[in-house]
């Protein structure tokens, strides 16, 4: 069953389009994960999803709400929407389970108790209960954005967007991060990743979206995009990113 | 308490500050006198206490510390009252409005620039001490020739919030008694009341003027001594 | 020369004291209201297309950019002419709020920018509006980040509130400077009651310093703005 469906969006910074036309559906409890090169439009692609970022044409829906319509309220699709910045974007002067909190409260207007149980149970599933009253600084890399995942989940979103989520990670915090999300996929969460890790797409995506110079190249099951990608761009950039990070991606 | 008759304003009134204007010029004058002074004496005296603070052993750097505490502390005005009241009748030292004026925001400037110049000073890395040294030249040579001419470049950006806030600040020099802007404002006011209003928001005008005019013309020097790789922080 | 201090002098000097902290209170207390609204509008009201933000910054600028003594004599000299009459503590307060509000607006401004861009597009994420952000996430940020500059706001007001008598030395003027110049004017010593009054101010100032640092130590998060340097 459809979830999301983007059509035809295009976006542009001054001169660059940055966005040529991107079109693709989601069905519920489906794993979409994006590949390309750096600066081909896939963080802009995700949010515009959400309207973080305005897109100049092209129109998206959420289940039968068309988004990018303007008598939607914005906000309302947005908090059925997590998202999982590539900086975390923790606030910095809240503790851990305020951040989870503050959506729960100031958005869904849930009563405070209420609201800091659930609170606790999705820093719980994130395994940082025991960090509830530490201050984003007080965390590490990995730890802050486990933190920002049960923030998006704490609002029960349809969807969670993920802008490339490891990749201000050292790299010996990336696996805790992975794990979480892994678990959420398996659980049947709906997502869509934005990341460089290929062990992550390869095992958890339900289909590989490679986008490069503003449009969607090719996509296709894991499987066969790995083995045997159908455009020459497409095996161009696997190649390269298997001399980066050996055979696995990383 | 006053006796208020209203007078609006019109474009009649305001066609008839035109006159006064050179008569406040004038008292602007006696400002920028006021000014130019009491940055001269900051200026050399800001920088003694600054070295002072940062190379002079314990006892003395402390006194430098405890004189830049007590101008920074005490308002203008007390001070003012207290250099020309306190000299020319406590202590029977003939010194005129204008000089007491210059003296007591001067030295308080001073302290002022030696916080702006103890913070260049500090950001020099040490590495130019030790260069300058290893090159053999004295401390003292070191300091004027290396160190310095790097710290002052840097000062410039304090400095030009120094300015805006001493040229405003001269205009205190009123409560004294000297013949400057606001003296002569006050004049005008005693012999034409309706122009109260036009006036002090000419002398208003005037200031915005010099305050921004200042500020620029310090930022283009700035921008003549810049020397790559030794950026102001802004 | 013989220096002559006297005892009896003290209360008035009290009395003035409490006046000071009165009027120092007042202005930064309002001023803070009124410079929090225009430095929201200097950077939330659409830049150089709206009136508004032209307005702000206009005040802001006039404000800056003029001695505070001009404001105090334009306000109590200038404005009786066109009607509006306003006693030397009413016209002191006035100036002292309007010229502060100008200050506080700027640290405001740069406290409320200097929180990161991903802070307010996180809280929009989360499908708050753009209001509750501002409410939630920034501004909780910015009063914290605001406190250093702040706090040397109000020792200078501190200070610069001893112009209030230069308009008109009365019991609502009377603050520590005007009651110094009550105690000279009756006693003619002149050195000796100036530099009590400046170590009244030295010590007032002392005080504040301590007390808004151990404030910032207070309310202080961990990750948010940096550690003050020791004086």
């Amino acid at each position: 069953m459809t979830l999301l469906t983007v059509e035809d969006v295009h976006k542009r910074y001054g001169r660059e389009e940055v966005l040529k036309g991107v079109s693709l559906t989601l069905n519920r409890g489906e794993t979409k994960v994006v590949i390309g090169p750096s600066g081909t439009g896939k963080s802009t692609l995700l949010r515009c999803v959400n309207r973080l970022t305005e897109p100049d044409s092209g129109r998206i829906w959420l289940e039968n709400v068309e988004v990018t319509s303007a008598k939607t309220d914005i906000n309302h699709i947005r908090a059925q929407i997590g998202f999982v910045f590539q900086d975390f974007n923790l606030f910095t002067h809240l503790t851990a389970l305020d951040n989870v909190r503050l959506g729960l409260v100031s958005v869904k207007k849930l009563p405070k108790k209420e609201a800091t149980d659930r609170a606790m149970a999705e820093l719980e599933r994130v395994g940082l209960r025991h960090k509830a009253k530490a201050y984003p600084a007080q965390l590490s890399g990995g730890q802050q954005q486990r933190v920002s995942i049960a923030r998006a989940l704490a609002m029960d979103p349809k969807l969670i967007l993920f802008d490339e989520p490891t990749s201000a990670l050292d790299p010996e915090l990336i696996g805790e991060v992975l794990a979480v999300m892994i678990r959420l996929a398996e659980e049947g969460m709906t997502m869509i990743v934005v990341t460089h890790e290929m062990g992550f797409a390869r095992s958890v995506a339900d289909e590989i979206v490679f986008m490069e110079g503003g449009v969607i190249v090719e996509h296709g099951p894991p499987d066969r995009l790995f083995r045997s990608p159908e455009k020459p761009r497409t095996a161009e950039f696997l190649r390269r990113i298997s001399e980066l990070y050996g055979q696995e991606g990383r | 308490m006053f006796p208020s008759p209203s007078f609006p304003l019109t474009a009649e009134t305001w066609l008839r500050v035109g006159p006064y204007i050179p008569v406040l010029l004038r008292g602007l004058g006696v400002n920028i006198q006021i000014l130019l002074g009491l940055i001269a004496l900051g200026f050399v005296v800001g920088i003694l206490i600054a070295l002072l603070e940062v190379y002079a052993p314990r006892p003395l750097a402390f006194v430098g510390s405890a004189y830049a505490w007590f101008f920074r502390g005490v308002p203008e005005i007390v001070l003012l009252f207290l250099f020309y009241f306190g000299l020319s009748r406590t202590f029977n030292i003939p010194v005129s409005p204008f000089l007491a004026a210059v003296l007591a925001l001067g030295l308080r400037s001073s302290a002022y620039q030696a916080q702006i110049f103890r913070g260049a000073l500090l950001s020099i890395p040490h590495g130019q001490m030790m260069a300058a040294r290893a090159l053999g030249l004295g401390p003292v040579r070191a300091i004027f020739h290396v160190i310095l001419p790097q710290a002052l470049r840097l000062s410039l950006a304090g400095w030009s919030n120094e300015f805006s806030s001493v040229l405003k600040d001269t205009t205190l020099a009123w409560g004294i008694g000297v013949v400057e802007v606001m003296r002569q404002a006050a004049y005008i006011r005693g012999r034409d009341f309706p122009l109260t209003l036009p006036i002090y928001l000419t002398v208003a005008f005037m200031f915005l003027v010099l305050t921004y005019a200042g500020n620029w013309a310090i930022g283009a020097v700035e921008k003549r001594l810049r020397v790559p790789g030794l950026e102001t922080r802004r | 020369m013989n220096l002559v201090f006297d005892w009896a002098w003290l209360p008035r000097l009290s009395q003035g004291l409490v006046l000071t902290l009165e009027l120092t209170a007042l202005c930064m207390g309002l001023g803070a209201v009124f410079g929090a609204l225009l430095g929201l509008v200097r950077v939330y009201s659409g830049g150089k297309f709206s009136p508004l933000y032209w307005l702000a910054s206009g005040y802001v600028h006039f404000f800056r950019g003029t001695p505070l003594l001009v404001q105090l004599l334009t306000i109590y000299f200038g404005l009786p002419t066109v009607g509006i009459a306003l006693s030397p503590f009413w016209a002191g307060l006035v100036a002292m709020t309007l010229n502060t509000a100008a200050y506080q607006a700027e640290y405001f401004r740069g406290a409320i920018q200097s929180v990161k861009a991903g802070q307010m597009m996180a809280a929009r994420s989360l499908g708050m509006t753009r209001v509750q952000a501002i409410r939630h996430v920034i501004l909780p940020q910015a009063l914290r980040l605001v406190i250093p500059p702040w706090s040397n706001e109000l020792i200078y007001m501190l200070k610069y509130s001893s112009i209030v008598s230069l308009t008109r030395l009365d019991a609502g003027t009377m603050d520590l400077f005007g009651a110094g110049r009550w105690i000279q004017s009756r006693t003619f010593r002149y050195f000796e009651v100036y530099i009590i009054v400046a170590l009244f101010y030295l010590a007032l100032v002392l005080i504040l310093t301590l007390v808004l640092r151990w404030v910032e130590g207070r309310v202080r998060i961990p990750g948010l703005g940096t550690p003050r340097r020791s004086v």
